[in-house]
């Protein structure tokens, strides 16, 4: 066994031990930390890959942002464990057992029917150097629109989580009533 | 050397969890983490494929998946903020009306 390969069971045991605890844990806190295990062995995957730029992101907008924002939320809510209803219950009777069958179905045909030439570790130059030339040359136009969606984003996140709008007409109606 | 296929054996396991947490967790937060670990089964994928064809297009798709991802996730947990003000719930089998 060569050290990548090892190297890669490692990660990807990780991410499965992961994976398995965010649905087997019933707070969302212990599912979101198991999240960012998960996250954190992809990067490793990722560095493998040779994907330095895709790893690095990984960690700082995955792992770091969007997971930070998962976390707010849980704590402003204060989520507590989730209850579990008769419907839960028979969609866990058939949830796990359907996973386990589909994880089995698409590794017998990726084993099968992909191609089982080997990626050598760092195949691919993925620096920050070359994807930077990639995206602001030939995917210049996806990279703009984007942006846009990254506003409309901004301006939807403010617009739902702002509370309702209580104008001095509506307070008043309130007092009338 | 790790074949390709072990990569998309390892990102079709992580997708499979993503949909089964999907379908059996009823807290709408633990339910919107598991659409990130399907995102992630997917860019894993995306990553193996790039490096296996030499494309570094690939790499590209992961960066603007990321992005969808965050703008995603910025939106989604603003209408759970805003449906937990309405129900005071946060179990998905509990916010059944469109309207209160």
């Amino acid at each position: 066994m060569s050290v990548h390969l090892v190297l890669f069971l490692a990660f990807g045991v990780v991410c499965i031990a992961g994976a398995i605890n965010l649905l087997a844990q019933t707070h969302p806190i212990n599912s979101a930390l198991s999240l960012i295990a998960v996250m954190a062995a992809l990067a490793g995957e990722y560095l493998l890959l040779g994907a330095e730029f895709v790893a690095a992101v990984q960690v700082i907008v995955y792992a770091g942002a969007i997971m930070v924002l998962f976390v707010f939320v849980i704590m402003l809510l204060n989520a507590g464990v989730e209850d579990r209803t008769k419907g839960s219950r028979i969609a866990v009777l058939f949830g796990v057992p359907g996973m386990l069958g589909g994880s089995i179905l698409i590794a017998w045909v990726m084993l099968h029917h992909s191609g089982t030439e080997a990626v050598a570790a760092g195949a691919l130059p993925g620096d920050p150097r070359t994807l930077g030339q990639l995206l602001f040359h030939e995917f210049l136009l996806p990279f703009e629109i984007t942006s846009v969606l990254i506003l409309i984003a901004i301006m939807g996140a403010v617009v739902l989580a702002s509370k309702p709008p209580s104008t001095p007409a509506a307070g008043l109606a309130r007092k009338v009533d | 050397m790790v074949p390709l296929s072990y990569y998309l054996v390892l990102s079709g396991i992580l997708f499979a969890c993503g949909v089964a947490g999907f379908l059996i967790k009823r807290n709408i937060i633990t339910i919107f983490m598991s659409i990130e670990l399907m995102l992630n089964g997917v860019n894993l994928s995306f990553v193996a494929f790039a490096a296996h064809w030499h494309a570094l297009a690939g790499q590209i798709f992961v960066f603007f998946v990321m992005v969808v991802a965050a703008a995603e996730a910025a939106v989604g947990l603003a209408i759970i903020i805003a449906v937990y003000r309405t129900r005071e719930t946060l179990n998905v089998d509990q916010v059944n009306l469109l309207k209160l």
